[in-house]
Formats: structure tokens, sequence, C-alpha cells
């Protein structure tokens, strides 16, 4: 018995320093030991959920559908640029939604040359032939591939945007669905990291049709070719917005992508902000070229089909810069250089989930659960000892005990703490007592029937311990089910609940059945104060 | 100190009747409920926005609801609820056929147009409709899952039947991904479920799992019903204490079982009836005392935890207080019936 109660007590001493030690990282107190303490201690910490740290949760839905699309016109586009060089003519060629490409052709010679050329060059088809008409499919595993990389693409994007806008311990992911999760910690700014992650970001140089009638083509007689695109007027005294029309040319002459820098500059004239562009040197040739051939034109900007500005150009611009005016804010400038930097969406993405806490809230629902934690600590401490005594106070102790262990298990697991999970702590707390009312009622049954301190203490965790054991497995299942199927905060409750119910067992029995042998079997007291 | 003094005697299976009438009545007032004006969903379910805003000074709702008529949102609903003395406002949106994404935005611009600066927008909570549809398939899955592996885990243990509590588990499964497949809803699912194991524990002689379930049930139809009759929000975080308070319910009815048990084992020769009412009697102290604990705590958390964890401490507190009414009322009395009925346990 001696023997036995002395390595209980070691292995108690060695998990309790343990916790303690997985725990003060994430102490206050962490923040002013010496750097070698800091080297010796675990570097876990308690991670605060967004609901108490505030910050944004965001969901996005990558549009693949649209990925698909524009991989198709991408391949017609070069299709076309093929059927010329090979000098084969067409009656007509279109994308059939997201099926495929199907083209018609002048002559049925071709179709064989054809068939060889893209058979060659565009594996991702099945080809089907009928009459003149080149039927191609695309494959499923094709399709697929092609959604995973406007997924990727969006997600790399995304994470660039979010380093450069500079946010601490982002977490970006891929989830199921074609959905990409964003989770920024600490934003002051939420509207405004929403508007930078989602933007397309689309860059397109395009040409201004000015040989035709834009009142024309506003009645809907739109030449072929051509497209109208608006750009937004607000007129800052009264914030009316006015919509202006151009018609332009359908074919974009430059993209964005040869971007290789995009910088916020003041003009000095009208201390208005512009974003300066820098092109690769093949985006400088194609710049120069378009700018060359089209003298006296007008060039229109266009970012996510709006138009930014339509300036004449005056002369062949060589040095592969460009400049994007607008009537921007600072702020506005700032972050088109960030989205024009880190480059277009592959897909246009929406925000189907957002929460959003402000940091005030964080701060107030961390205060009013510390002070629900304590006050009903507090309150079931009291209860405890003035009902059972000094037993009480053992189970009181074995309580302080469970905190102890629930928060360094969070640390440990590297799990994140939620308000829910607070909640969580704080259910603990009432139900954690449970083992310790089970086995003290049950000391007192078999005190009653006449038996002595120690047969009593004995019998009383014996009876006591499958009881306790069936009744907390049943909320484990409970937990362990929710946090297989909840979603962030729940999750950080099922986590707090089962560590809180594993380590309640831990301390209401076994630790406080330590110090019950301690007093009565090695210091041998009689009277048990229960 | 004792509350309950050793040797207490109460009849509570002499008020079985009373017991199952006042049950009967608030599962048929839920029900009842249930049918006629359905529950109130929160956005995680249906999918909407609610804004968590707070001024500089107090507004008035009517204020609030003219500063959004502009864009089109003065049909909200707008709470006022006080927070630390402060007033703040809950916006709901709860049309799901517009850009909803847009909305936070749209809200702040149109309250900084009426008031000025001092808006401050403390928390927003946007669910698309897919999202909404999603969370719900997920939560009833959750309630789905926590009911079937209670009841194996129950039958199990508690009647030594393993085997019996692989069968209905097999038995079970096949039911609901057969149903599954001819695309019944979740929500039939469950129900199908729910009645499957009742009918599976009876059919295979499990009593003390049949009063287990219908406890819990019982505890969840109630708390379900304190909501509909308060017309408070189902959220996401409300089936986390639906299914606390699953656990719960289980953990107070498992305590009186084991008890009834080892009576049972003591003295054979006495009628089933007294043995149930000894054991619940010798197992009230603890009773008590376990949920006075948890029910202080909870008081703690519901008037001092913010408005964010109030719904979620209201639906602990009416579950452990169902749940030990439960344990004591109903789940016990359950067994005699069963008793009656079959004459073994």
């Amino acid at each position: 018995m001696q023997k036995g109660i002395i390595w209980r007590a070691l292995l108690a001493v060695f998990a309790i320093f343990i916790a303690v030690v997985y725990l003060i990282p994430s102490l206050p107190v962490y923040e002013r030991l010496s750097g070698w303490a800091k080297r010796i201690l675990p570097q876990n910490k308690i991670h605060l959920g967004l609901d108490l740290r505030g910050g944004i949760h965001l969901v996005l839905d990558v549009d693949v559908d649209k990925a698909v699309e524009n991989h198709l016109d991408r391949i017609l586009d070069e299709l076309r640029h093929d059927m010329r060089k090979n000098r084969i003519r067409y009656r007509g060629m279109k994308r059939d939604g997201l099926k495929g490409i199907n083209i018609l052709l002048m002559r049925r010679e071709d179709l064989k040359r054809l068939e060889d050329i893209i058979k060659r060059q565009y594996p991702d088809f099945k080809i089907e032939k009928r009459d003149n008409t080149l039927i191609l499919r695309l494959l499923a595993e094709a399709r697929n591939r092609i959604v995973n990389m406007a997924v990727d693409q969006a997600l790399e994007t995304i994470r660039n945007r979010v380093d450069q806008f500079g946010v601490s311990e982002p977490d970006i992911r891929k989830q199921q669905k074609n959905t990409i999760l964003v989770q920024l910690p600490g934003i002051k700014d939420p509207r405004r990291a929403i508007k930078l992650i989602g933007k397309t970001a689309l860059l397109e140089f395009k040409l201004v049709d000015d040989e035709h009638s834009v009142t024309e083509a506003l009645r809907g007689r739109i030449p072929p070719g051509d497209e109208i695109l608006y750009q937004m007027k607000i007129d800052p005294g009264t914030g009316k917005v006015t919509k202006i029309p151009f018609l332009l040319k359908k074919r974009t002459m430059l993209t964005g992508e040869y971007i290789t820098d995009a910088r916020v500059q003041i003009d000095p004239r009208t201390n208005e902000p512009y974003v300066l562009l820098s092109f690769d040197s093949r985006g400088a040739r194609i710049f120069a070229r378009i700018t060359g051939e089209n003298i006296k034109k007008r060039l229109a900007i266009v970012l996510d089909k709006k138009v930014y500005s339509a300036p004449v150009i005056q002369d062949r611009i060589a040095g592969g810069r460009a400049q994007i005016t607008g009537a921007f804010t600072m702020e506005e400038a700032h972050d088109l250089a960030i989205v024009l930097r880190a480059g277009a969406l592959p897909a246009p993405v929406k925000v189907i989930e957002e929460r959003t806490v402000g940091p005030s809230l964080g701060r107030d629902s961390i205060e009013k659960g510390i002070k629900a934690t304590i006050i009903g600590g507090i309150v079931v401490t009291l209860f405890m000892a003035i009902y059972y005594n000094l037993a009480g106070i053992i189970a009181d102790l074995a309580l302080m005990l469970n905190i102890i262990f629930i928060m360094s298990g969070l640390a440990l697991f590297g799990a994140t703490l939620t308000l829910p999970g607070i909640a969580g702590i704080i259910l603990t707390i009432g139900m954690a007592v449970d083992a310790n009312v089970l086995i003290f009622e049950r000391i007192r049954e078999e005190l009653r029937l006449g038996k002595g301190a120690i047969a009593a203490i004995e019998t009383g965790y014996g009876r006591a311990f499958v009881t306790i054991l069936d009744a907390n497995v049943t909320t484990l299942i409970a937990a362990l089910v929710l946090f297989q199927f909840g979603t962030g905060p729940i999750r950080g409750f099922a986590v707090t609940l089962s560590i809180g119910i594993v380590a309640s067992m831990f301390t209401a029995i076994f630790i406080t059945r330590i110090i019950f042998d301690y007093l009565y079997v090695l210091k041998g007291m009689k009277k048990v104060r229960i | 100190m004792e509350f309950i003094k050793p040797g207490i005697n109460i009849d509570f299976i002499g008020k079985r009747k009373i017991a199952f009438f006042l049950s009967g009545s608030l599962i048929a007032i839920t029900l009842f409920l249930l049918l006629w004006q359905g529950p109130r969903y929160g956005v995680d379910f249906t999918g909407g926005v609610v804004i968590q805003v707070r001024f500089d000074k107090r507004k008035s709702i009517q204020e609030i609801r003219n500063a959004l008529k502009p864009v089109h949102l003065d049909d909200s609903i707008i709470q006022e609820f006080k927070e630390s003395g402060i007033s703040e406002y809950l916006i709901r949106v709860r049309k799901t056929n517009i850009n909803l994404a847009g909305i936070h935005d749209k809200v702040k611009d149109a309250l900084e147009a009426r008031f000025g600066k001092g808006v401050d927008i403390r928390r927003v909570e946007m669910v698309g409709p897919k999202i909404g549809k999603e969370l719900k398939q997920k939560a009833l899955f959750a309630i789905f899952y926590s009911i079937l592996f209670i009841a194996i885990y129950i039958s199990g243990r508690f009647e030594m039947k393993w085997v019996m509590s692989i069968i209905m588990a097999l038995a079970l499964s096949v039911v609901v991904y057969a149903a599954s497949s001819f695309g019944v809803k979740v929500t039939w699912l469950i129900f199908i479920a729910m009645i499957l194991t009742l009918g599976l524990c009876w059919y295979l002689r499990l009593g003390y799992a049949l009063g287990a379930i219908i406890a819990l049930i019982h505890d969840v139809t109630i708390t379900i019903g304190a909501f509909l009759i308060t017309q408070k929000e189902i959220s996401l975080a409300i089936v986390a204490a639906l299914l606390t308070i699953v656990g719960y319910s289980l953990n107070d009815t498992i305590i009186v079982f084991d008890r009834i048990r080892e009576n049972l084992r003591k003295s054979r020769k006495q009628p089933f009836a007294l043995i149930i009412n000894r054991s619940i009697n010798e197992t009230l102290s603890r009773t008590v005392l376990t949920s006075s604990t948890t029910l202080f705590v909870l008081l703690a958390l519901f008037f001092l935890g913010g408005n964010v964890i109030h719904d979620f401490a209201f639906a602990m507190l009416i579950g452990i207080v169902v749940g030990t009414y439960s344990s004591i009322f109903v789940a016990s009395p359950i067994l005699l019936v069963w008793e009656k009925g079959f004459g073994t346990t």
C-alpha cells in the first residue's frame, strides 16, 4: 500500500509538472521569461479562436465553370490561329457551353488534317465527326485538372494578396467542393480585406471603337466584335454614381499577366494617387507594338469589366510602363497595386460564408467568459467545501488541477479556444465535481453502514468508479460526434468538453484518491470529515 | 452538511402517472408548435445575414429602420439588447435571393450615411443558402449519429448484450442507408432511426436502453419546445447544446440505472417497483447536488457570459433541469412499465 501510493503520487506530480510546463507559454508570464527559459519550454500555445481575437472567417466559392469556360475560350483562340497557319478554312467555330468546341469546316478534305492537329496538340478532347463538323468534347479528367488548377491558383493568388496586405497568422486552406477557407485574425478593417481577397483583378487593355457610335450600340445595334463596358464616375460631393458607356473592341490586346510590378504614385499636378505598372520584356514588346500600331486611337484600361480610363495613344510606348488613373483614394490605389502584383484570380470567387467579429467584441467575450468562469468556479468551490468539509476541499483541489489540465491540453494539441470552448470549460467545472459527488455520497453511505474510514473510502471509490466511467463515456460520445460534424467554434466546444471529461476522471478519481490514502492510510486519520 | 437526509423515501414511482401526464403534455405542446409554427432557425441553417452593431448614442429601432430604407433593407428584423449597460442592436436580413456578400457593406454605408462615424459593426454572420443547407445536414447527421452510438453503447454496456446491440446497429445502418439512397430527407431519417431504435429495443428486450433513450428524446424534445415557446432561434451552437444535453441526460439516467441493477442483485425477492424507488432515493442526493453545481455555473454563464453565448446557456439550463427530472420521473418508471409488460428485465 505504502509503495503503491508513492508511485501514484510520483505519477500525479509528473503529470501536473508536464501540464504546467505546457501551460506556461500561454500565460502572460511567458513574455517576461529570459531567453534560455523560452528555449527549454515547449512552443505550443493556446490559440484563440476568431470569435475571441476578432477577425474574419470567409468561405469562398471558386466559380470553376467560369474557369472551364475561360480555358475553352483560350483554346478556341489558339485553334483559330493554328487553322489560319495551316490554311484550314472554317464556316464557324464556337464553344459549346462547358462541353467543348464545335468547328464547322468549309471543305470536307480538311477534316482529317484538322483531326491530326488536334490529336497532336490538344489531347484533352475526344473527337467526334459529323458531316463537315468536328465536335470536340472536353474529357472528364481534363476538366477535373482544369478545375483543380483553378482552385489551386486562386488559393495561391489569395495567399499572395494576404501576405502583401500584412496579416499575422492567416489561415488559408482549400476545402471540399472547390471552396477556399480564409481566416484572418485581428483585422481592423474587415470590409477592405474582403474586397481585396474577392477581387478577380482581371486587367485588360482594349481598343475603343471610335468608328461606330456608342448611342447606336446602346440601342441594341452592337457592331460585331464589339462590346459595351461602363466607367463608373463617383461624384465626390454627392456620392452619386454615373455610368459612362464605352464601345470597345471585344478583343483583348494585353492582360495583366505580364505585370512584374505595380506601385502607387502621386500625380504632382492633381495630387491624386495612381497605379504605375511595369511589364516584363514580353509584355513591354506587346505594349510597344499595340501603341505603335494604334496612334491617335484610344486604349481603354479595363479592370474586372469596368473601364478605368481610356487615354488617347499619343506615341509608341516602349519602356513597358503604363498607369491606371481613376480618382482613387490612397487606400484604394494601394489595394489595387497589391492585387495587380499578386495577379488575377483564374476565375471569379464568391463569398458564401462570412463571419466577422470586431476586435472590441472579441475582447468583451474573453472578459465575460473569464468572469463567468471565475464566478461559477467560486460558487462551486465554496459549495463543495461547505457541503463536504475536508473532502470537499480535496475535490476543489482536483477541480483546479482539472482546469490546468484542460488549458495545457489545449496547448499540447494546438487546439483553438473559442467562446463555446469557454462555455465547455465552465460546464466541465459544473460536471467535473460530479465524479467526486458520486464517490463522496458512496463513502457517506458506507460510513453510515458502520464501516471504518479506510474501508469506506475503499468501497466508495470502487463502487463509484464503474458508474463514473459509464456516465462519462456517453458525454464523450456526444462530444466526439460534435467534433466530427461541427465547424469552427463548435469544434472548440467539443474539444474542451472532451479534454475536460478525460482530465476530470484523472483528477477526480486518481488524484483525490492519493490524497485520501495519504491522510487516512499513511497519516492514520480516523474520522472521515465528509 | 446534508440537504437530503439519508433514508429518505419519497414515493417517486407512485407519482409516475402525474409525471407521465406532465411530460406527455409538454411533448404534445412541443409537437403541436413544431407542426403549427415550425422552429425558427438561425442564419446558420436558413442562410442570411446577422449584423450586430453598437452606436455611440442610443438609437430607436425605428430610426435604424429608416436609415436602412435607402438600401431596401428596412424589412429586416431589428432587435435591441443591453450588453454591459450599453444598447446594441441585431439586424437580421433573412432574404437569400439577393447578393448576401454585399449586405455588410450596404448596411454599414447606410448607417454611417445616417448617423455619422459612431457606428461600430461588432459582428457579422453571413451564411449563403448553400452553406446553410450543408450545415443543416451536418447538424442533423450529428444528432442521428449520436443517437445511434449512444443506443449501441447503452444496450451493450447495460444489458451486457453486445451482440444484440451490434445487430441493432447493423439493422439501423441498413435501414438508414437504404432510406438515404432513396433520397429520404434527413429529418425523416432521424425520425425513422428513432422509431426503429425504440422498436428494436422493445423487440430485443433491451429495457434499460429503452428507458434511457426515451428519456433522452424526452429531454431534447422539451428543450426544443422551450425554444419554440420563447421564439428563440435554433443555431449551430444550440445543436451543440442539444447534443451535450443528450450526454448529460444519459449521465443522470445511467447513474440511477446502475443503482437499480446493483440493488436488484442484492435483493431479488423485493418487488421491482420498490427497488426502483429505493434506488432513486439513494441516488437522489447526488442527482440534486450535481445538477445544482451544474446549474450554478450555467446561471453564471447565462447572466454574465454575454449575448453571443446567451441562448446556448439557456438551452443547457433547460436541458439540465429537464434531464434531472426525467432521470427520476421518466426513465426509471418506464423500466417498471416495461417490466409489467414483459415480466422480465
